[in-house]
């Protein structure tokens, strides 16, 4: 049993990964970006092809990619989501979600849909593992992307805290009007913000592919695993998407335990429980719960 | 300004919107009629648009009217398919299990308002897939259904198949023109005002003593239920139940854009847009891939360019309206357009910038 906790806490590790930028976009534009699943996927993708085309090892391919993804997330912000945000709050959920669909089918014209792995890519990594104590393996993979996880989210919360771009973003996500009439660039502050999330979205794809194997359509499962353990986490600052990463892996190891078809819905019903006691206690929307800490830096 | 002095004239039935509701009466009682005239083939396709049309009106009751979009209604399609089959399983009639289905749909969507209600746009609207995502693996677990293979409405095959098709036929007429009856009666009734106070804002219309929980409830279940009516009768056409095909993300869709198109929060959009989607499907449904991408690019472009979509951009143009639900101020001082104090202020279906 304690084996498959840590397996599930390192799988945890994914979640938030894949999880930060959905959140970081949220709790700065307040935009819920439904692409944001098949944007990991495309980046997952993009590696695929320049490891079998060109020979590149996605580690290198990341050099590319990352900030490819960058620019993908500033071109976002400015041509789509600026402009649809500007029609109320229900717009930007119709035009992220035909972007989706429109990434989707092209990936699939493009790729077909066999499902696809980076681990041919990564040499032994894939299946490389340590022996822990009590006769316990795990992966090395498994390891890196935790230590990601862990260095990511401590990076953008020292990024958010001690930088001057990371104050004025953190500015423009409390008051827009307000950060401007202090001299803070409110489009090109979420903009920047967008790329710095898509980053992270490029991150997430490329761990996805190590890791699994993924399909043009795999991106709309990865938005749902993303906001889920953005919810289940959201207690007010970067780590609590980690630790909601976590409890959704734990909850999806622990659905397998009891059913072969348990481990998507242990995740689902551990998200609904969260979401349910949340709600009844507090009464609040999850505007409130997913939030950077913004208002009290740590 | 020079307008303030005229007084300005309430309107709601135009000569214009009795003819079209004398016009929308003959297109009904020609299509009741139409099945002596078509092929097999043109009978599944208009029961094919019948079932689109509810599909536009239900999402377009509950995102344009009520503000609420969701992601997630296809929980409401798969489930008035799965309903239909348990219902006919435990030997019901099958016709009569159609309409039961979109009941209990309804049934269920009540407690599950409760709970959904309390999230706000992308949260309800994301929160709706997880909750279509639960629902497909938990009605794949069902024994009857045998998972993915899923499974089939048998006891359909006992009638003759010229004869079942014309029942479905005219079951669907039935349902899209009861449906539609019944939104416009809300719309049109006090409920009507309810629900565009809430969209416009909803603390303003608390605060003048709107039941605004009690009444986006009253949409949500309304759409679950016409939803649920609508995933029994595509059952009803295609017999088998596989779960992927309900439970699939691209019923939803398929709403967004035949709403977007047609023009959200219009009531005659929604019809519009499902048959603008009827027909493209019909000329371009064969290009697989490159049609849904072609569906995705065109809901972005009307979000971004045309958010009032098709209809919303036509009534603003021509202040032309086949089925009023709201009311109009006319300033009769300014009859020729563009010197207007902009009548389209005070329509109720302007969205809240």
């Amino acid at each position: 049993m304690s084996n498959q906790i840590i397996q599930g806490i390192l799988l945890g590790g994914y979640y938030a990964l894949i999880a930060c930028g959905l959140s970081f976009m949220f709790s700065v534009m307040r935009i819920i970006n439904l692409a944001h699943g098949s944007l990991a996927v495309f980046a997952a993708f993009a590696l695929w092809w320049l490891a079998s085309r060109f020979h590149i090892s996605p580690f290198v391919g990341l050099l590319i990619v990352l900030p490819l993804m960058a620019a993908i997330g500033w071109a976002l912000q400015r041509f789509l989501l600026e402009r649809s945000a500007r029609g109320g709050a229900l717009l930007p959920i119709l035009t992220t979600f035909g972007l989706a669909i429109v990434i989707d089918n092209l990936l699939f014209e493009q790729f077909g849909a066999d499902t696809r792995s980076l681990a041919p890519y990564i040499g032994s990594l894939s299946y490389d593992s340590w022996e822990w104590p009590g006769s316990i393996y795990v992966g090395k993979l498994a390891v890196i992307m935790f230590a990601s996880a862990v260095i990511l989210l401590g990076g953008l919360q020292l990024f958010l805290t001690h930088t001057r771009l990371g104050r004025s973003i953190r500015a423009t996500s409390e008051d827009p009007d307000t950060a401007g009439l202090v001299g803070v660039d409110a489009r090109r502050a979420n903009a920047i913000a967008a790329a710095i999330a898509m980053v992270t979205v490029g991150l997430a794809g490329a761990f996805l592919g190590m890791r699994a194997t993924f399909d043009p359509y795999a991106g709309a499962p990865q938005l749902l695993f993303a906001f889920e353990a953005a919810v289940i986490g959201g207690a007010g600052s970067l780590w609590g998407t980690l630790v909601g990463g976590i409890v959704l892996a734990l909850a999806q190891t622990l659905g397998a335990q009891v059913h072969p078809q348990g481990f998507l819905i242990g995740g689902h019903v551990a998200f609904l429980i969260v979401l349910f006691i949340r709600l009844s206690t507090s009464g609040l929307g999850l505007r409130g719960l997913l939030r950077l800490p913004t208002r009290k830096p740590t | 300004m020079s307008a303030v002095s005229t007084s300005p004239v309430i309107e709601r039935g135009t000569a214009t919107s009795r003819i079209a509701a004398i016009a929308a009466a003959i297109i009904i009682a020609l299509l009741a009629i139409a099945p002596h005239f078509l092929s097999a083939g043109a009978v599944d396709r208009m029961t094919a648009l019948f079932v689109y049309v509810i599909l536009a009106a239900m999402w377009n009751a509950l995102a344009g009217f009520g503000g609420l979009v969701s992601v997630g209604q296809q929980v409401f399609f798969g489930l008035g398919a799965y309903f239909a089959i348990r219902l006919a399983d435990a030997g019901l009639n099958p016709f009569l299990a159609l309409f039961a289905s979109g009941i209990i749909v309804g049934a269920v969507s009540w407690p599950l308002s409760l709970f959904m209600l309390r999230l706000r746009n992308g949260e309800f609207a994301i929160g709706m897939w997880v909750i279509a995502a639960l629902t497909h693996l938990l009605v794949n677990l069902d024994r009857l259904v045998q998972g993915e293979t899923g499974t089939s409405l048998i006891s359909l095959n006992v009638y003759d198949a010229g004869a079942r098709r014309a029942a479905i036929y005219w079951l669907a007429l039935a349902s899209m023109t009861a449906l539609l009856a019944i939104l416009f009666g809300l719309l049109r009734g006090s409920t009507g005002a309810a629900i565009r106070a809430i969209r416009d804002n909803e603390d303003a219309a608390a605060s003048v003593g709107v039941r605004v929980t009690g009444t986006k409830r009253l949409l949500f279940v309304l759409a679950a239920f016409g939803i649920g009516i609508a995933g029994a009768l595509w059952l009803a056409t295609s017999i088998t139940f596989q779960p992927k095909t309900y439970f699939n993300v691209q019923w939803t869709a398929y709403m967004i854009f035949m709403v977007l198109v047609g023009g959200i929060g219009t009531f005659e959009g929604a019809i519009l847009g499902a048959l603008v989607f009827f027909l493209i499907e019909t000329w371009f449904g064969g290009t697989g891939v490159w049609y849904l991408v072609g569906l995705g690019a065109t809901a972005v472009l009307f979000s971004l360019f045309l958010p009032r979509g098709l209809w919303g951009t036509i009534e603003e143009r021509f202040g032309l309206r086949l089925l009023p639900v709201g009311y109009r101020v006319r300033f009769p001082a300014a009859a020729d357009g563009d010197a207007t104090p902009s009548p389209q202020q005070t329509t109720p279906y302007r969205e809240k910038a």
